[in-house]
């Protein structure tokens, strides 16, 4: 007897084009409307067809956001995926897979040969093997069988009645099948289910970030495709005839970020999406937006470097660049969702922050963040209302007023009996160049002295347990987030607690306290400790110990754990 | 028609310009153009990047974007999409346009923005003190190739042309009349219109005289067929008599402002639908 208990990792492994992301987007639906805590990541290569890649599924009996090592029930839908996922393999591991694809392995672990490629055929079509692997899945599971069939019902609807039925059929071969197998091999799963979990909603991060883009009252976007900066352009140009968003691809990234500043200078809400290799020819554009005083909002999703790197895999590497991007010196902000549910909300803060300060202003996420998908209640999206910070000029507007608080009105064009000019060189009140030092110094006053109202505004860190009574606390950013809530809580020990940061820059100065008098242990995705340099920098604090991993993968729980239990 | 004066700044602004620069009369004659159409300061945008030729926003009073070098198009074109209602010309030299703004220019022209481009040409870099531009001619002696320019000559008409631009001028800045016709031809274009401006720089480009102009330079009669694409290809290719005027024209293809957006209203006026997003959110579930 084999039993499985309140958490299991499902792996589902093949070449791309073989519907693993078809298996894992009908599985997270399914086992969500039936109450199952689910979060899913995905490693894949950078080609269209074939390779080998894989999805992980986390079913959980508690909310859980992050990624583990250990494998229990491994799909292999190509041979590939055995070598590819090897390590992972361990005794305790049950492998599901068609015989041919799976020989060799009945010493290392359990091997259940699934005949998918037969029971697809049975229906008429290979296409069916995602939907079987489902039922196989679902079956194992014990999960109820109706809401399954409900889903297919709805799901494919839009194809027709045909594919309708045939999907059905291939879901409730799978499950029998599923539920066969467990009982004769004596695996038996018990995972407990939450009603409130069914009501719930499901998405990844990349859509998160949308939403977050739309609650915003963003209605622009130029951009050039780079993975995974993508995905939000392609979220926006899906939903642009609902919310009135103007889409512009870009000739390039330089054409890109010059075109959504002049977009905000006549008054729209504009965002650009990249990654690092990208954002590298953006930052000229970052200068200008520091000069002219004129917002934008720019989303970086990272992935590994330098240069080409690990296209589709994942990092946190780029803080220093996005920290220091363009020429001279102005103020900046930069946000690093690390749940969902920050993810819209720095998205709305970005263009808070933007449009009220005149900055450019960074949201820095990556690969894993953005392709896992999980669910949480829907009121835990917080809704900021847009406030757009623009005036009506009069006939004697100058576009640089100095003011007290540097933020001079920000006019836009026809809009008002004023005229606006803004000028990349240094200029005066008026927008015209200037080489008076004096009105230089005012100038850079101006702009520079705007950080200490918008450090004021900067979000505080999230305590992960008693931060305040722990010797130890492990600092994260970004989307490590889950990682380091569930290696903690699997440690246990009231001695080591954490400190998750969702702004990164500028850091709120209220902080600084939870850190002074700790051993600070920072944890993050790079090889050169980005952010504990920052710490240093910022806070005059000293690191303890750092915790890196850049092999392209995120942080498993397993070897967080591991860290963790050494500090102790 | 809206008197000249209003574009005037005030008689102590300080001008960057050489005395005789060809910058002067191209200044004048926008200003003429504007006047004429009747387009009120504050519905006028004009965009630049760097260079002198860049700096002409400074020198009228209308809105104005003045950014990087190479990069006057592109908020030109997010202007014109965020405000329709906005006459908008980016301005700015050879090099800003040609050279470092070369991706711009050629993927402006493809999308077809109701904008107008003034390109000021004088065949050389001026700012910098004397090095070749993308329009300089071959075998044109400079300080970074003193035995002159190797490269070939960019013709910046023929590239238009043959990426289906749908105005392409080249005006002469020493006849302002003229010049003033094609640029008030230009802003009333329904698209991308291009005018290559030819401004003799006089302290470094010894060579492209406004003499040397006046006797290449001949405008197309009145006879001249604008849609004729194929004839406008060999006026752009011959460059021993430079054709002036309005080379060619196509009216009807859509702007890029009504293919990318709906109607004509300034985004800035758009407000937050919370009822969309709620429902949007909901499909999540």
């Amino acid at each position: 007897m084999k039993h499985f208990s309140q958490d299991i990792s499902l792996v589902l492994g093949g070449a791309a084009g073989q519907g693993i992301q078809t298996v894992e987007a009908l599985l997270v639906q399914v086992l969500k409307r039936e109450g199952y805590n689910v979060f899913s990541s995905k490693e894949y290569m950078s080609r269209i067809r074939g390779g080998s890649n894989s999805t992980e599924i986390r079913i959980t009996n508690k909310k859980c956001a992050s990624f583990v090592e250990r494998i229990d029930f491994l799909f292999a839908l190509d041979k590939e995926a055995i070598p590819h996922l090897e390590k992972r393999i361990g005794t305790k591991t049950v492998l599901l897979g068609e015989r041919e694809k799976t020989c060799g392995l009945s010493e290392k672990c359990q091997v259940i040969d699934v005949p998918f490629t037969r029971f697809a055929n049975e229906l008429g079509n290979p296409i069916y093997t995602s939907t079987v692997a489902v039922g196989v899945a679902l079956g194992i599971l014990q999960a109820d069988e109706r809401v399954f069939e409900k889903y297919l019902q709805e799901h494919f609807a839009r194809k027709g009645d045909e594919v309708v039925a045939k999907n059905i059929e291939a879901g409730k071969k799978g499950y029998a099948f599923g539920k066969h197998v467990a009982y004769n091999e004596g695996i038996e799963v018990t995972i407990a289910k939450n009603k409130t979990v069914e009501e719930e909603i499901l998405l990844d991060g990349n859509d998160a970030l949308g939403l977050g883009v739309l609650a915003s009252g963003c209605n622009y976007i130029s951009s050039y495709p780079m993975s995974p900066g993508t995905g939000l352009l392609t979220f926006l140009a899906k939903h642009k005839k609902e919310f009135g968003i103007v889409i512009d691809q870009a000739e390039d990234e330089i054409s890109a970020i010059n075109h959504s500043i002049g977009a905000w200078y006549a008054g729209s809400r504009a965002i650009v999406t990249t990654s690092g290799g990208g954002f590298d020819l953006m930052t000229e554009g970052v200068s200008l937006s520091g000069m002219i005083e004129t917002p934008i909002v720019v989303h970086i999703g990272q992935r590994p470097g330098p240069a080409t790197g690990l296209p589709t895999r994942t990092e946190q590497a780029d803080l220093n660049l996005v920290l220091y991007a363009g020429h001279g010196e102005f103020p900046r902000a930069i946000f690093v969702p690390g749940t969902h549910e920050e993810a819209f909300l720095v998205a709305q803060q970005a263009f808070h922050i933007a449009d009220k300060y005149q900055i450019p202003v960074f949201i820095l996420t990556d690969q894993y963040f953005l392709d896992s998908i999980r669910s949480f209640p829907e009121k835990d999206l917080q809704i900021l209302e847009p406030k757009n910070h623009i005036t009506k000029t009069k006939a004697d507007y100058k576009r640089y007023a100095l003011t007290s608080d540097g933020i001079s009105p920000r006019g836009v064009p026809g809009y008002g009996e004023g005229l606006v000019g803004v000028d990349s060189d240094e200029h005066d009140e008026q927008a015209h160049i200037t080489e008076s030092a004096d009105m230089r110094v005012a100038m850079h006053k101006k702009r520079l002295g705007k950080i200490g109202a918008i450090r004021e505004e900067a979000f505080l860190p999230t305590e992960i347990g008693d931060v305040k009574h722990a010797d130890t606390v492990i600092v994260s950013w970004g989307s490590n987030r889950g990682v380091l809530e569930e290696a903690l809580e699997i440690v246990g020990n009231k001695s080591i607690a954490g400190l998750h940061f969702h702004q990164v820059y500028p850091l709120p100065e209220k902080a600084k306290k939870l850190l002074t008098k700790k051993k600070v242990v920072v944890l993050e995705n790079n090889a050169g400790g980005q952010f504990a340099n920052l710490l240093k920098l910022e806070y005059g604090i000293e690191i303890t110990e750092n915790i890196l991993k850049y092999d392209g993968d995120p942080f498993f729980v397993e070897e967080v754990v591991i860290r963790l239990k050494s500090l102790m | 028609m809206i008197d000249k004066k209003l574009y005037d700044m005030p008689r102590e602004t300080d001008i960057a310009w050489c005395p005789g620069c060809g910058n002067f009369p191209i200044l004048n004659i926008v200003k003429m153009a504007l006047s004429e159409l009747d387009r009120a300061p504050e519905d006028v945008v004009i965009c630049s990047g760097i260079g002198q030729a860049a700096k002409t926003p400074h020198y009228l009073r209308v809105n104005y974007f003045n950014g990087l070098h190479g990069r006057a198009l592109p908020p030109a074109i997010a202007i014109k999409v965020s405000n329709p209602k906005l006459t908008v010309i980016a301005e700015s030299g050879d090099g800003d346009t040609y050279g470092e703004g070369g991706n711009h220019f050629m993927h402006t022209i493809r999308r077809n923005p109701d904008i107008t481009n003034i390109v000021h040409d004088n065949m050389i870099y001026g700012l910098t003190k004397g090095q070749a531009s993308p329009t300089s001619e071959k075998g044109l002696k400079n300080p970074i190739q003193p035995e002159g320019v190797i490269v070939d000559q960019f013709n910046p008409l023929a590239v238009a042309l043959s990426l289906g631009a749908t105005f392409v001028a080249r005006a002469f800045s020493g006849d302002i009349l003229q010049t003033k016709e094609i640029i008030k031809e230009a802003i009333l274009h329904k698209g991308y219109a291009l005018v290559d401006v030819f401004q003799p720089c006089v302290v470094f480009n010894k060579q492209n005289t406004y003499q040397w102009f006046r006797e290449k330079g001949y405008y197309v009669d009145e006879n001249h067929n604008r849609s004729d694409k194929m004839k406008a290809f060999e006026l752009a290719f011959d460059l021993d008599r430079l054709a002036l005027g309005v080379i060619y024209q196509r009216e009807g293809k859509p702007t890029y402002e009504t293919s990318v957006r709906e109607g004509d209203e300034p985004l800035y006026k758009k407000t937050f639908d919370k009822a969309a997003l709620k429902n949007l959110i909901n499909t999540y579930r």
